[in-house]
């Protein structure tokens, strides 16, 4: 054999072979490791042979005979058999990465480690992934999973009248998507509630924060007594669990028994006002119920930073001849603002999908003639009905799609500007 | 004078607001107090300082014979606890190894996790409930709390990753030439540092669960698995108004010591999320 003319080529052979796993590693002659590959592929075949095939056929066809084959657990199934493939092809990669590298160790003349170093080797590059395992595990099921079956359930026609098992559910490509911008009903639907998501997400976190940065501001005058007090009223509705404070506001605005229009607005001299059965008084019900929840942890933050800018910077300023008003313009809030925007952002992200606030006040509604979603629906609470009351699941899943996008877009746009982002190490 | 006078201006508003803010804030608190000690079941004769106040309703949530308010209570407190101690044991695992070490899949890891932490896991909550009801685990705690730990993670590894980045490495990397294992560097150097974010991922992750409604309502089927939220909702729900002194009852017993333990922790709260926001 040829050894000078061989060795250039130790990395491709290598590589080559182990598209039979393990065949790399003996030709490099590691034995032991290339046996580990060869028993790994040949067990995972054995373990996994039957969950593949049955899986892969029911992904693709989704059963063939009704009452039988139950469409959406074949997806299941089929969903794990992706996730099982997944995982084998991350170790054939590897297999064919490891041949490759140690091949080209041999081309360059370097020792091969010893099955010793090897073994210590594995213990530490392996210990992270050790550590990752229990909630990476977690994550895939709970998480990467559902997100999977909703992406595939998006593309058949999964609902009341396609129910397995009396039912087969089939592909049906894009035609969800087609049907919510294409049909009356459905797109109407859909643009109202896509328009209220934008309304509530703007008017109700931007009311909340400017609220809480006001409040905040107003109690930090330092000629204010009781500042200690007022700061923890302040912060009760952030205390008190939100669901609770949400379904006393439910019963506060009931329009037979409800204090505020019983009370309130009968002390100032107004009639009573369909909070619950008029759809712009529930949106501006809610409005003001969600600055009530909001406020504080707006109010909060902002005393926080507040209290951490040097007194110094007012001073100097009031030296210059600044009016109060510029002290605030030109101090109080650029620093303010800086200090909490992220968390304002992630504010606004929450209040798209504030689920609760809007489902515990009135359900989302109140109802509305030529559409199927209530007055107060949020694209979240929407699809929340879709699944539980219409059973419309394949629709539902196309929505949460879109919903999805719209908040991945806007999350990425904002994490690219933050610190943690352009972190060099992270690339 | 004319600045005196300003100043009187100033502070006379700023008191009127303070005031009128209070009255908004505290009026629904002290109205639910109220309405928990009215007699009678509606709300209709119903006065916010009832003239003859009655703990009827609190006694009738403890009689168990009749309500199973006892056992939402422990249940939530059951589920709350363990996401918290699940929820602390992975995010510390995952939080570490990328803070400590750089391995392939890392950076692709990190993006995922930050991706995943802006979608809410109930979005995806049709496929949550098939999958309960797939595998059994529909209408029991287990599921439910595997679901919370799942989606507590990325967001959390985030939180944890960027205090742990501020902890210089050059302690972990002495200790290992000294010979310290890798379970050691962890256990004996960083998580002891890192205390303040441990606390902070703990009361988050108690949080959470305790105020989510969607996922136990989708989750939990029989009225004495529920939690709090979902049954306190069924109370008010089920026939409104028939019920909503005793739901006032309710709220105000889990409202209380979760007012007064977040008045406790609220500076770490505070303080966790603007590390965590700015750093993260």
């Amino acid at each position: 054999m040829d050894t000078k003319k061989m060795t250039s080529n130790h990395g491709r052979n290598a590589a080559l072979l182990s598209i039979l796993p393990g065949f790399g590693q003996f030709y490099n002659k590691q034995f032991v490791k290339g046996a580990i590959f060869l028993i790994l592929t040949v067990s995972f075949f054995a373990a996994f042979y039957d969950t593949l095939n049955w899986g892969f056929w029911g992904l693709f066809t989704l059963g063939e005979i009704p009452v039988l084959d139950h469409s959406i657990f074949l997806l299941i199934d089929g969903i794990i058999a992706l996730i099982v493939t997944a995982l084998g092809l991350i170790i054939y990669a590897f297999n064919i990465y490891d041949a490759y590298n140690n091949g080209k160790k041999r081309d360059l003349g370097l020792e091969l480690n010893s099955v010793r170093e090897q073994y210590h080797n594995l213990l530490d590059n392996g210990f992270p992934y050790l550590m990752i395992s229990p909630g990476f595990f977690l994550l895939v099921f709970v998480v990467i999973f559902p997100i999977l079956f909703v992406v595939l359930l998006a593309f058949t026609n999964y609902d009341l009248y396609h129910s397995p098992p009396a039912k087969l559910v089939d592909w049906v490509g894009i035609q969800n998507f087609i049907d919510i911008f294409k049909l009356d009903l459905w797109r109407k639907t859909f643009f109202g509630v896509m328009g209220w998501t934008i309304v509530w997400t703007f008017v109700a976190t931007t009311l909340q924060v400017a609220l809480g940065i006001f409040l905040a501001i107003l109690v930090n005058q330092k000629d204010l007594k009781g500042k200690a007090i007022v700061r923890t009223i302040f912060i009760l509705p952030w205390a008190v669990p939100s669901f609770i404070s949400i379904l006393i506001f439910s019963g506060m605005f009931n329009e037979t028994f409800g204090v505020v229009n019983k009370t309130i607005l009968d002390a100032i001299g107004i009639g009573a006002v369909p909070w619950m059965t008029e759809e712009n008084w529930t949106r501006l019900a809610l409005i003001f119920i969600q600055s009530w929840l909001g406020f504080p942890f707006i109010f909060a933050m902002t005393t926080g930073v507040l209290q951490s800018i040097p007194d110094e910077l007012y001073e100097a300023a009031t030296v210059d001849g600044a009016s109060i008003l510029q002290k605030f313009t030109k101090i109080t809030l650029p620093l303010v603002l800086f200090a909490t925007a992220p968390i304002i952002i992630t504010q606004y992200t929450f209040n798209f999908n504030n689920f609760n606030v809007i489902f515990l006040f009135n359900g989302g509604g109140p109802a509305i003639p030529g559409q199927n979603a209530g007055g107060s629906d949020i694209l979240i609470s929407w699809i929340y009905k879709l699944t539980m009351t219409s059973a419309q699941y394949g629709k539902a899943a196309a929505v949460t799609m879109i919903l999805s996008l719209i908040v991945i877009t806007v999350a990425l746009w904002q994490f690219r500007r933050t610190k943690s982002f352009q972190e060099e190490d992270l690339m | 004078m004319s600045m005196k006078k300003n100043k009187m201006i100033r502070l006379t508003l700023s008191y009127l607001i303070i005031a009128l803010m209070s009255f908004i804030v505290i009026y629904p608190l002290l109205w639910v107090i109220g309405s928990s000690l009215n007699p009678g079941q509606s709300l209709s004769g119903s006065t916010m300082f009832p003239e003859n106040p009655t703990l009827a309703h609190y006694k009738y949530l403890f009689d168990l014979e009749k309500s199973n308010y006892v056992k939402w209570y422990w249940n939530s407190l059951k589920i709350s606890t363990l996401t918290m101690i699940l929820t602390v044991i992975t995010v510390s695992l995952t939080a570490y190894s990328f803070s400590r070490y750089r391995f392939i899949g890392r950076k692709n890891g990190l993006l995922t996790f930050l991706v995943l932490q802006m979608i809410p896991n109930f979005a995806a909550l049709i496929a949550i409930f098939v999958l309960a009801t797939r595998t059994g685990l529909i209408d029991t705690h287990l599921g439910l709390i595997l679901v919370y730990v799942g989606g507590q993670i990325p967001m959390n590894t985030w939180l944890m990753k960027g205090y742990l980045d501020t902890i210089p490495k050059e302690l972990d990397e002495s200790a290992k030439m000294d010979g310290a294992s890798h379970l050691r560097v962890f256990w004996q150097i960083v998580m002891p540092l890192a205390k303040p974010i441990v606390a902070v991922v703990a009361l988050f992750s108690f949080i959470a669960p305790f105020g989510d409604f969607i996922l136990a309502r989708i989750l939990l089927r029989t009225d004495e698995k529920f939690t709090m939220a979902v049954g306190l909702y069924e109370m008010v729900a089920k026939q409104f108004g028939n019920e909503f002194t005793k739901f006032a009852a309710g709220s105000v017993l889990i409202a209380i010591p979760i007012a007064a333990l977040f008045l406790m922790f609220q500076k770490y709260f505070v303080s966790g999320l603007t590390a965590g926001g700015t750093k993260g």
